[in-house]
């Protein structure tokens, strides 16, 4: 079965190829191998019918069945079995499919390029439902029922250019789909319950979980049923199948008459052996069954439109299938499939030939269409007899099947009726009623067709169809319409095929025998109901005029086509009014009611809950710290009030030296450390970024709402003091901390806690971060130099003296400024050689030469100072991070003493080569004991006894702090290259720029200035 | 544990300052406001060190208590480096509007002010359309329909 499915999908995959190539006589290969399908499904019947039907899978008389192993840890599998109910539906689909595929090859033009498509999705759909009939496990059941949902709607959206078919096609996907989902909630719930998710094991088991977990399992198949009344478009969901009559015919004969609408109908048969005596089975089966029946029919005596008269008919059908087939006796089983069959077969047929009228016409509006009957014979037979089978009228098998099922009814009328109940009795009525309903719009459907029609007393014209009907076109309907008559005739071999599944039932009444298909059953009552319907059925036709006028005149009360659109409207509505009220398009305002929440809701945690006051509180350890405290905030002030840029920075970083001074009081020299190396490289980085930007910090637009912006502020202080002194005062449990110092001693071979905690304890933390930090100084080498980071600058010699940093030529400058540049180059120039390799290159009036000597003198000292932190930082303070940012700082002196090409001078490396060289260290730190039988990142010692140096331990955790050093140092290189050396560039550019365009108004000679033009 | 009023204060202050500084719409500010908070944020894991202690270096002697707790020590260390990298980042992206826009502020966000005008009616599902009754109408006819039934709901 499996291959098979296979070979079906692939077929699919290759039609639209095969469709290019030849036309639409691919149709005829695709109702080649659907027939090739039927006989496939035949030749199961021998071992079908030789099995037992409730056996459970794996024993020897269970049907053929096939498993394969797909996601054992969720349960599922591949899972196939052949049983009656399988085979009968599989019939129909490989069957009718065939057929459909024929009619498809005439109803289609040669021309059209959507075919190909269209081709192999039908086929696809062929493929998916009978993977569904055949599943025997829930997700691939579930799988197959939406994969039919998702070409339903591609089919119904065929004519993707008209809206009226775009907007069908989605109605029809969302409530199926909504009612799919409600389903699978049912189905993963039952399989749960029952620890298997095969079908049949399910089924078995139905007794066991109804008296374990009765609640469970009613609310289960009620979501099951949800899903089934969405899909076979019982109200209220039934609004979805008339609109999607916007699909090309063929689609609504295979999909929407014959097969799709089935699966709803297929699932409640399925299910109706082991859970028809749930609490909700019978009152949804028989309570939206009977309305949709009703329903349907009523609506189809008003439609002009004779496909949608077949649509609504459809829907009545469907009802009245799923009352049968839930109702859970042995003859309604039996009734059920064969009324399934009977409608598949006339309602297909009535849809072709429905299709070839409006495809030959141009129209299928029954005030127009008149006088067929006389001039399309071949074409009235057919409908004739598949009406005739609609309506119930022997010898079809429309009859034969309404027979039983109106026996079925009546037994189930009998049984309840005499426990008192008149449940039975009002269903019975309410089938009857809507079966002479179901006669009345059969023959106004055979009238709107064919008959010839008078209007006001004028005879309309009659259609006229634009050639023959060719006999392929014919052939499928009327195959169809022949089976009608065969299968009434002859029905004993059908009998054979469903009995078994029927076997799985009780009957009504225990003792009596089950009913049999037959044409004759003798005068019973169930044939006195069927001439009844007849009789009621042609009075309503005849008295149409009248039936329609009072139809006019009684209002819609519900129109569950409009409550969609409603809803689909509020919808709209409701997303479009939310985002216009929070989508401001303001980040201060998202910002503040973030904060807001963030504010609100601890707070309200701490009102509502209570708590006593801290009995353990210090005002300080000792009373520098409150000094430091409030020089902090005093900088935080500051920054407030600060009016110029630069100013509102210092007091910033006055901040972070405070915090620095109350980290070492508190005993945290490492932090301490790094804190104010950070703090004097963010000074200068913040200076070297926002030097092109103006000084003062006040923009066009006054910041608003102060008031509420402060009171937040405060609030979220507030909050967060008293939030941190509750959670302080309620620890209870020793910190993990009082562990570190042994485990970075006696395992991480290190005294510093800290740094080993870095390194070794808490190692993947760090690894993240450095990742991280390589990531943010690309990510800012990205924002400035936008295309590559590694710009290639001039070689040293080839930069000219003095030439970098130059804004104007001299020439453009006042005599004031001409005198200050003076004065500020006579600083520059020194007797001896230069100090710094690059600072020739500097403009005098940009040099300091006290800066460029103490640079000098202290490079290297602060170079051999880094390192001596990195390698001593495991016992004492110091490590990576203190000695990379220190490094850094070495650079920084170096870049604004000497500038840019000083800068190269000092690092050849690209500073990316020196972050992955480091992240690839501290990679390797973290592999290497992997090899050695150990855990990833686990520290050992390396013993050196090195002759003249003496005796040394090495911590392989080190070498980790040697990656956290060289990432850092070029995280500080790529800043210092992008916000100094780059936007030096781009400054010195736009000067050069703005001079040109300055001397060019003064008449200067540009291109006489030496000192002009930027060196990269 | 012990609570350390003036750090829990100066802790407070950070928060309070950062979040008015963070609502402004100058970016600089922001960016300050954002040091500011992240201030905040490593004065409260210094106070869950609780008292202060001996620097985590291991001496004989000296109990495990005794100690200033390493731990939060390690984060805070973590914590510094990794707001100094956002400094940067941040400060690359103030340069950038600079340069591209000539504006150091917060901007509002004109494709939102437009998804919030936008009007609630659809003509792809919410105009009247008639029902058809054949499948074979001439395309072009369609075509033409549908184009006019467009202009009318722009013109709506």
């Amino acid at each position: 079965m499996l291959v098979v499915l296979a070979a079906l999908f692939a077929v699919s995959v290759v039609v639209p190829f095969l469709h290019s190539r030849i036309g639409r006589k691919t149709f005829f290969v695709l109702a080649a191998v659907l027939g090739a399908g039927f006989i496939w499904v035949l030749s199961y019947v021998p071992a079908v019918l030789n099995s037992s039907q409730a056996a459970a899978p794996g024993q020897p008389n269970a049907p053929p069945e096939e498993v394969f192993e797909w996601i054992p840890q969720l349960g599922a599998e591949l899972a196939f079995r052949m049983d009656a109910l399988s085979l009968a539906l599989s019939l129909l689909i490989t069957g009718v499919g065939a057929l459909v595929m024929l009619y498809c090859a005439r109803y289609f033009g040669h021309k059209d390029r959507n075919v190909g498509p269209f081709a192999a999705e039908l086929f696809a759909f062929a493929a998916a439902m009978l993977g569904l009939v055949l599943s025997d496990d829930l997700v691939m059941l579930f799988i197959f029922w939406e994969l039919t949902t998702i070409l339903s709607f591609l089919l119904i959206g065929y004519s993707a250019h008209r809206i009226f078919a775009r907007r069908s096609a989605i109605q029809a996907l969302i409530v199926t789909t909504f009612g799919g989902l409600a389903m699978l909630v049912g189905l993963l719930w039952m399989g749960e319950l029952a620890g298997s998710y095969r079908l049949s094991e399910i089924l078995d088991a139905a007794p066991e979980l109804m008296s374990i977990h009765p609640t469970a399992v009613d609310i289960a198949v009620l979501l099951i049923l949800v899903g089934a009344l969405s899909k076979s478009a019982l109200v209220p969901f039934h609004f979805w199948l008339p609109a999607a009559m916007a699909a090309p015919t063929p689609v609504s004969a295979y999909l929407h008459a014959a097969a799709m609408v089935k699966a709803g109908v297929y699932l409640v048969a399925r299910f109706a052996p082991g859970y028809w005596e749930t609490t909700y089975w019978l009152p949804i089966v028989l309570g939206f069954g009977l309305l949709t029946m009703l329903v349907g029919a009523y609506r189809a005596l008003r439609q002009t439109d004779i496909k949608l008269v077949l649509a609504y008919g459809t829907v009545s059908q469907l009802g009245f299938l799923i009352m049968v087939n839930g109702l859970g006796t042995q003859d309604a089983a039996l009734a059920g499939l064969a009324m399934l069959l009977a409608h598949g077969l006339f309602k297909a047929s009535l849809f072709m030939v429905v299709g070839i009228i409006d495809h030959e016409s141009g129209t299928r509006d029954l005030r127009v269409l008149s006088g067929l009957v006389r001039h399309q014979k071949p074409l009235f037979w057919v409908a004739l007899i598949s009406t005739a089978s609609m309506a119930g009228l022997p010898p079809l098998f429309g009859f034969v099947a309404k027979e039983v099922v109106l026996e079925s009814f009546y037994a189930y009328a009998e049984v309840t009726g005499a426990e008192g109940s008149v449940l039975g009795w009002t269903v019975l009525v309410g089938v009857v009623l809507a079966s002479a309903l179901t006669v009345a719009y059969s023959a106004r459907f055979l009238w709107g067709a064919f008959a010839t029609k008078t209007y006001e007393g004028q005879r309309l014209a009659d259609t006229t169809f634009h050639g023959r009907v060719s006999a392929t076109f014919l052939a499928a309907p009327a195959v169809l319409a022949l089976l009608t008559v065969v299968l009434a005739l002859y029905p004993a071999g059908l009998q054979a095929l469903i009995e078994p599944f029927a076997g799985r039932f009780e009957p009504a009444e225990p003792g009596t025998d089950s009913t049999y298909l037959a044409l004759w059953h003798g005068l019973t009552p169930v044939l006195g109901l069927s001439v009844l319907t007849w009789l009621l059925g042609l009075g309503t036709f005849l008295l149409r005029v009248r039936v329609s006028a009072v139809q006019a005149r009684v209002p819609a009360l519900v129109d569950s086509e409009r409550g969609y659109r409603n809803t689909v409207r509020f919808v709209d509505w409701f997303a479009v009014w939310l985002t216009a009220r929070t989508q401001r398009g303001s980040l201060g305002y998202y910002l503040f009611i973030i904060l807001a929440v963030a504010t609100v809701v601890p707070l309200s945690v701490v009102l509502f809950t209570e708590h006593t006051v801290p009995e353990s509180v210090i005002a300080y350890e000792q009373p520098l710290q409150v000094v430091l405290g409030a020089v902090v905030i005093a900088g935080g002030l500051g920054a407030i009030w600060a009016p110029k840029r630069f100013m509102a920075v210092l007091m910033v970083s006055l901040c972070g030296w405070g915090i620095a001074g109350l980290f070492a009081l508190q005993g945290s020299p490492d932090l301490a450390l790094t804190l104010l190396l950070v703090e004097s490289i963010i000074l200068v980085v913040f200076v070297l970024a926002l030097r092109t930007l103006p000084a003062g910090i006040w923009t066009q637009n006054p910041a608003k709402f102060k008031f509420g912006r402060a009171l937040l502020g405060v609030a979220f202080g507030v909050v967060a003091m008293i939030a941190v002194a509750i959670s302080m005062d309620s620890r209870t449990a020793d910190p993990v901390s009082v562990e570190y110092p042994w485990m970075s001693y006696d395992v991480g071979h290190g005294a510093n806690i800290v740094n080993v905690t870095l390194v070794d304890i808490r190692v993947w933390d760090t690894f993240g971060e450095i990742t991280v930090l390589a990531a943010a100084a690309t990510g800012v080498a990205s924002l400035i130099f936008v295309k590559r980071r590694d710009v290639q600058r001039r070689e040293l010699h080839e930069v000219p003296t003095g030439s970098v940093g130059r804004i104007m030529p001299d020439s453009a400058l006042t005599s004031r400024q001409v005198r200050e540049i003076q004065v500020a180059r006579s600083f520059a120039t020194v007797a001896r050689e230069a100090w710094l390799v690059a600072g020739r290159t500097l403009a005098p009036e940009h040099r300091s030469i006290i800066f460029e000597v103490v640079t000098r003198l202290m490079f290297h000292a602060i170079i051999l100072l880094s390192v001596y932190l990195l390698l001593a930082g495991h016992n004492s303070p110091g490590g990576g991070f203190a000695g990379g940012l220190l490094a850094g700082l070495a650079l920084v002196l170096r870049y604004l003493a000497g500038g840019r090409y000083e800068l190269e001078a000092a690092v050849r490396f690209s500073a990316g080569a020196l972050m992955g060289w480091g992240l690839a260290v501290a990679c390797f730190t973290g592999v290497l004991p992997l090899f050695a039988g150990g855990q990833a990142f686990q520290s050992f010692i390396v013993d050196l006894d090195l002759p003249v140096l003496g005796e040394h331990h090495l911590v392989s955790s080190v070498l980790f702090d040697v990656g956290v050093y060289l990432v850092v140092i070029g995280l500080i290189l790529d800043i210092l290259r992008s916000l100094g050396s780059e936007i030096d560039v781009r400054s010195e550019e736009e000067n050069r720029r703005r001079s040109i365009s300055a001397s060019r108004t003064q008449g200067h000679d540009v291109h006489s200035q030496t000192t002009l033009g930027v060196a990269r | 544990m012990t609570i350390n009023l003036t750090l829990l204060i100066v802790m407070g202050v950070m928060l309070a300052v950062g979040i008015y500084l963070l609502l402004e719409r100058s970016l600089t500010r922001v960016l300050l406001g954002i040091i500011l908070i992240s201030n905040g944020v490593n004065l409260l894991l210094l106070q869950t060190a609780g008292r202060a202690g001996l620097a985590p270096l291991v001496t004989d002697g000296a109990e495990p208590e005794e100690y200033f707790d390493p731990l939060p020590q390690a984060l805070l260390l973590t914590a510094i480096v990794i707001a100094f990298a956002l400094v940067s980042f941040v400060l690359a992206l103030i340069y950038r509007s600079w340069v591209l826009a000539r504006q150091d502020e917060v901007t509002d966000d004109e494709e939102d002010r437009r998804v919030a005008a936008k009007p609630d009616y659809d003509p792809e599902e919410d105009a009247e359309v008639e029902t058809e009754t054949s499948e074979f109408i001439e395309d072009e006819q369609m075509t033409l329909k549908e184009g006019g039934e467009d202009r009318g709901d722009e013109s709506r």
